[in-house]
């Protein structure tokens, strides 16, 4: 690459540009892009995983589509992700707006706040395995029936407890975009309103949440596409159980896949994975009027 | 709303002139959200922390949130005698592996995004890498397994490498550039004038002026390869090559019922973050967000 920027002249050098984007591109292509393709390529054969691959048509999608766990897991996971995202949403806007301000405790609350975001979702899980076990964790421990139930062992409860694992991880995270979104907010705008004898609470449903439309929609767009990747935190804490309770869209691809050696059906489930992230991302960028991500770099 | 009497603005200057909202009055709503939320987040950590300090019988036996009266380390011991320090180099090895060219590759390819705009190519190029932001790119493991056996990697540490520069690009792109474009014009016309090729631009010019972005795409991109748990899961198999999150779930399913024991590794693998956070943590905190708060 050197060698082509030495030869060429200055003006000209512009057309070495693209280059520069090559290497990133390359290892994008080989393996997001090209997997990409390729796992839908995956949903018409049959293969075990080690074996031969054998083209099979539709065989993978009709075994997939007339198999009620296809629905089951979707249900699933539209759950946890409106559910999660039901009890993030106002909590983190909340505790953003708290953040934001300037109150003396704050920086405590900050620094405690965000040590979840450095654990690995494989380790939160295992830490709340056993602080949730019925028989010997916290609740059991304390002696209060209430809070040793067998948390994980029963459906409805066991999909409680991945949503509140989830918020527990991951509310810090979108209070922190919260708190950015609101320290931009002109203070003009509450100046005004205070001028105008407009409380609190008032100012926050006139001012704050409709000035943070934008974040809501980023924050949003990142719980909702994010929530279809759970994978780590529901396969270690449940692996999709009791049963199937928790089973979700990316638990049920790796299950077929790598456990029951169908990747030509877990191919499936990986399309309809992507399909499903795709619609939701362009559904939400519908309704904010602008991607988060795309406006930044083309508009501006 | 717009025609404020100067004379009423006169005193409320006083009130805050940081910028921030409501400095005024107090938010009880978020103060108490913050409170409870503040035990809710403290209370798991903290009883992780204290049992993993007590001896299997002294779990059973004592209140859950009393710290052992005879702390012992004996738990941390049995878990570094398995193998973690392995597994601890792993980590490094894949996460280091893997951020470093993640993060040049994509500053390379942001800092072309936006001195190419007019490049119809930079432009397709720039759209492919948002589309990776878009897909739950977990959802093309199973091909990305296949061209990992097929390359021979399988159960190797570059199979891990490779998907996660990858995975990495979409975002990292993204937040570089962004930064990039704040970049004065004009610094880049004297660059030229003074006869600078974009390559020596990109390292003399472009990356000193982003250096805090850079580092906090290095810290995001690190948090998330050192956690990652899919790819070591599927693309490996011998405990050789186990990182740190995969061991310890594997772990866990050895020791079961020495739930101090697993709550050492919990506070073991986690350690290294938690002084990385001790030390940097508004470094961490912005680079956590960088990508989307702006």
């Amino acid at each position: 690459m050197t060698s082509l920027t030495r030869h060429r002249p200055h003006r000209g050098s512009r057309a070495f540009l693209p280059w520069l984007a090559m290497p990133a591109l390359v290892v994008f292509v080989g393996f997001a892009v090209i997997p990409l393709v390729g796992v839908f390529a995956l949903s018409f054969t049959t293969w075990d995983g080690i074996g031969a691959i054998h083209p099979s048509g539709f065989t993978s999608w009709r075994a997939v589509l007339t198999d009620p766990g296809l629905p089951h897991a979707l249900g699933v996971t539209f759950l946890v992700m409106t559910v999660s995202w039901a009890v993030q949403t106002p909590l983190s806007i909340l505790l953003g707006t708290l953040l934001a301000g300037r109150q003396r405790y704050r920086a405590v609350l900050g620094v405690v706040y965000f040590v979840p975001l450095m654990l690995s979702s494989a380790a939160i899980a295992i830490a709340y395995k056993a602080l949730l076990d019925p028989n010997f964790g916290l609740g059991a421990g304390l002696r209060i029936p209430v809070l040793s139930q067998d948390w994980l062992g029963r459906p409805g409860l066991a999909f409680g407890v991945v949503v509140f694992i989830v918020s527990w991880q991951f509310v810090p995270f979108h209070s922190l975009i919260y708190q950015g979104g609101v320290q931009q907010i002109p203070k003009s705008l509450y100046e005004a309103a205070q001028m105008d004898g407009a409380g609190r609470i008032r100012q926050f449903f006139s001012i704050t949440l409709p000035q943070l439309r934008y974040t809501i929609i980023t924050s949003s767009t990142l719980m909702v596409v994010g929530s279809l990747t759970f994978f780590d935190l529901i396969f270690v804490l449940t692996e999709g159980g009791p049963g199937d309770a928790t089973r979700v869209l990316a638990l049920d691809m790796y299950k077929r896949g790598f456990q029951a050696s169908l990747m030509g059906p877990a191919s499936a489930i990986a399309v309809i994975l992507v399909l499903v992230g795709l619609a939701l991302a362009l559904l939400l960028r519908r309704l904010g009027g602008r991607d988060a991500g795309a406006s930044q770099l083309e508009g501006a | 709303m717009t025609a404020t009497p100067t004379e009423a603005r006169q005193p409320r200057k006083t009130t805050g002139r940081t910028g921030r909202p409501r400095s005024g009055r107090r938010n009880w709503a978020g103060g108490l959200a913050g409170w409870i939320w503040l035990v809710i987040v403290v209370v798991p950590l903290y009883w992780t922390l204290i049992t993993s300090l007590k001896t299997q019988s002294r779990y059973y036996a004592t209140n859950p949130l009393v710290p052992s009266a005879a702390p012992t380390l004996d738990n941390y011991r049995l878990v570094i005698e398995s193998d973690f320090l392995r597994y601890f180099v792993n980590s490094i090895v894949v996460t280091a592996g893997a951020v470093a060219p993640a993060v040049v590759f994509s500053f390379m390819a942001a800092y072309a995004i936006v001195r190419g705009w007019h490049m119809r190519s930079l432009r397709a190029i720039n759209r492919l890498f948002l589309l990776g932001l878009a897909i739950p790119l977990q959802a093309t493991v199973i091909p990305v397994y296949l061209i990992i056996i097929r390359l021979h990697l399988y159960d190797s540490l570059l199979a891990l490498i490779l998907p996660s520069i990858a995975f990495a690009v979409p975002l990292s792109v993204l937040v570089l550039a962004n930064f990039i474009r704040d970049v004065p014009k004009e610094l880049f016309d004297s660059m030229r004038v003074d006869g600078a090729t974009e390559w020596t631009t990109l390292w003399r010019l472009a990356a000193p002026l982003t250096r805090p972005a850079i580092l906090t795409v290095t810290i995001f991109n690190a948090l998330t390869i050192w956690n990652g748990f899919l790819l070591p899961l599927i693309l490996t198999q011998s405990p050789e090559r186990r990182t740190l999150p995969l061991a310890l779930w594997t772990f866990q399913g050895q020791y079961g019922v020495n739930v101090p024991a697993i709550l050492a590794a919990v506070v073991l693998t986690t350690l290294p973050l938690l002084v990385l956070y001790a030390f940097g943590r508004r470094q961490l905190l912005s680079g956590l967000t960088a990508g989307f708060s702006r």
